[in-house]
């Protein structure tokens, strides 16, 4: 962020400069802010709209649902009532969607730590042919895993089972954390451990008490991306599962249906889809800076 | 679980190793778990992969070849010799692939390989457009840049599964859409609405994805290169042109690739947005679910393997053609060369 700190340095200074310029520059000036601080309130518009419309007919009355109104006229949390009387099993599911990504992240984050500290800080051979197999391995489709190991898993009697999700998931959750932790873990100076092994640590010991503290803001961040990514998860927890004590709160939402059978309970939907969706948002919302390292992690090398 | 005992067994080893260090030259990853006496980098090395490589092994490798396998095999019930029903999975050869291009079952195949296609390339062609756009008005952003940073990653954080929802709620018959427009669209039901429903609710959400990745990498431009464009006369576009889409360029096409990569195996969007089984959204991923679903295992491990090449051939022209840095492969193989060539600077200093 440090350039861009210092680029918004330059701008207010370039603007203090131009304080004595002639009229018309200044009028172009701020004709051209204008547009800028529209543009961002159209960005704005866009990216909160659709959410916030969800959070809106969440809040309204079953009755007055098709109101149009942008916000809901009676005020009521009838919707988030329904969501967890019971018989939908919603708190349930949001408890499996806890415990699959929640241990999908632990077990990626793990295996994703020794991949990549031997991939950043020792000399093997095939060390790239490695690193680029692990990270083709993040565009193998959802789809080609889930046949064939819905097939293994039914022979196995797995299906409905918590690690018919976590290990499929994995799939996805190895690459993501192998990438990040490696970029993160390249750009930590070999330098530090180094003086601690010839102080007289071990290299286990420079891992442990040089490297992991100093990467632990990496290793955070790997962390929060992986969440995300397991709690979104729909096409492996849609197929393992059917048992709806099991099955994980994105899934259990696509499959909501309300008393009625003739009208889609709208108004429940949107309270569930807010349920599950706030989390993530206050996560994104406090660590927006780490998230946004994290994704953009070897894209700005 | 695997979880407990993975980091006992992988601290092992470098605890053991810590007597020789330093002298580790390159043993070879191949170096298996058999405990020897002159501990190598190689070594450790292959203890600390093995266990990420294994599970790639069962959740990757082994689906693949499985996948390929079954594509060949086709379920069958029929009589025996005796008169008792049988059923059982009769080896098929490339029956199942030669199926894709014929008949019935070739129909849906092609319709979803369009659909896929399609999706592919005009929601990558939209995000990317609007990603750049998005990500050029952020740069100009001094203020409140982390405000909307925050807002431009809620679509992005929100569950494909539920932005399914969502946008079926407001493309409602009767919903928010239709009001705002003053149409009477069924975006929901069969048809070209349905895929523009798609489109759009898609685009909404990975557009900001891109535009976060490309921001990155106009950060990362030097202001300077910008000023003395600007000295030599260059106007906004003649900057954009020449200096912000080259500079851009390698971000982009990572970008890019992951997003096309993901398009086409899309799947949960249309599966919520509008359904399964229907023909004017169904994606490749869809149809091979819903053919395993039907306990056809067979022909949609045969999907499956289409896909996967599909995606593979793709990424392969990106990283081959296009020349996209997807690993960083060079950068480390840069980094390791100066490492060694500090090594040896001071070796021989030391002597």
């Amino acid at each position: 962020m440090t350039i861009t700190d210092l680029r918004g340095l330059a701008a207010s200074e370039s603007c203090n400069r131009d304080s004595g310029a002639p009229v018309q520059a200044r009028q172009k000036r701020t004709w051209r802010s204008y547009s800028v601080y529209l543009g961002l309130a159209l960005i704005f518009i866009y990216c909160l709209a659709p959410f916030y419309w969800m959070i809106v007919s969440s809040l309204r009355r079953t009755a007055d649902i098709f109101d149009n109104t942008l916000l809901p006229a009676p005020f009521s949390l009838e919707n988030y009532a329904k969501v967890f009387d019971g018989s939908t099993m919603f708190g349930q599911a949001l408890l499996n969607s806890l415990i699959v990504a929640g241990v999908t992240t632990v077990a990626a984050l793990v295996l994703g730590i020794f991949t990549a500290y031997a991939i950043s800080r020792l000399n093997f051979r095939f060390k790239s042919v490695i690193l680029g197999v692990i990270i083709a391995t993040s565009m193998f489709p959802g789809i080609s895993v889930v046949v064939p190991l819905l097939r293994f898993f039914t022979d196995l009697g797995w299906i409905n089972t918590y690690q018919a999700m976590i290990i499929p998931n994995l799939s996805f959750a190895i690459p993501l954390a192998v990438w990040n932790l490696t970029t993160f873990m390249k750009q930590l100076p070999f330098d530090l451990e180094e003086a601690a092994m010839i102080d007289g640590c071990t290299k286990w010991q420079a891992f442990r008490k040089v490297l992991l503290p100093l990467a632990a803001p990496g290793v955070f961040t790997t962390a929060i991306l992986t969440f995300i990514h397991s709690w979104n998860e729909f096409i492996i927890a849609l197929s393992m599962i059917n048992d709806p004590a099991i099955q994980t709160a994105t899934v259990a939402i696509s499959k909501f249906t309300g008393a009625t059978e003739f009208q889609a309970p709208f108004g429940e939907q949107m309270a569930a889809g807010v349920i599950v969706t706030v989390p993530l948002v206050i996560m994104v919302l406090v660590f927006q800076r780490r998230i946004v390292e994290g994704l953009t992690a070897g894209a700005g090398k | 679980m695997s979880t407990a005992s993975v980091p006992r067994t992988a601290a092992g080893p470098p605890r053991r190793q810590g007597r020789g260090r330093g002298t580790g030259r390159d043993t070879g990853a191949g170096a298996g778990a058999t405990a020897g006496r002159t501990p190598g980098e190689g070594r450790m090395a292959a203890l600390l992969l093995s266990p990420t490589l294994l599970v790639l092994a069962l959740v990757i490798a082994y689906p693949l070849i499985s996948a390929i396998h079954q594509s060949l095999y086709r379920a069958q019930s029929g009589l025996d010799a005796d008169g008792y029903v049988t059923e059982g999975e009769a080896f098929v050869g490339l029956a199942n692939y030669v199926d894709l291009f014929a008949g019935e079952s070739g129909r849906r195949f092609l319709n979803a390989f369009g659909n896929t296609t399609f999706f592919t390339v005009t929601t990558v062609l939209l995000e990317t457009l609007l990603g750049v756009a998005l990500a050029l008005a952020m740069n100009r952003a001094f203020k409140g840049r982390s405000f909307l940073r925050a807002s431009i990653l809620v679509p992005w954080a929100v569950p494909t599964a539920v932005s399914g929802l969502l946008w079926r709620w407001i493309f409602q018959s009767d919903g928010i859409a239709n009001s705002l427009l003053g149409s009477e669209i069924l975006w929901t039901a069969e048809g070209t609405a349905s895929k523009l429903a798609v489109i759009i609710a898609e685009v909404w959400k990975t557009a900001p994805f891109i535009g976060l990745l490309v921001l990155a990498g106009l950060q990362i431009i030097p202001e300077e290169v910008y000023e003395a464009a600007k000295i030599d006369g260059a106007g906004w576009w003649r900057q954009l042109g020449s200096i912000t889409l080259p500079l851009v360029k390698p971000t982009l096409l990572v970008a890019v690739l992951f997003r096309m990569l993901d398009a086409l195996r899309m799947f949960d969007l249309p599966f919520v947005l509008i359904g399964p089984g229907k023909e004017s959204v169904e994606t490749l991923s869809m149809l091979a679910w819903d053919e395993s679903n039907q306990l056809r295992y067979g022909s949609a491990s045969a999907f499956a393997v289409i896909l996967f090449l599909y995606v593979a051939a793709v990424a392969i022209v990106f990283v081959k053609v296009l020349g996209a840095d997807v690993t960083g492969a060079r950068q480390l193989g840069a980094k390791r060369r100066e490492r060694q060539a500090q090594r040896i600077q001071k070796a021989g200093a030391a002597a």
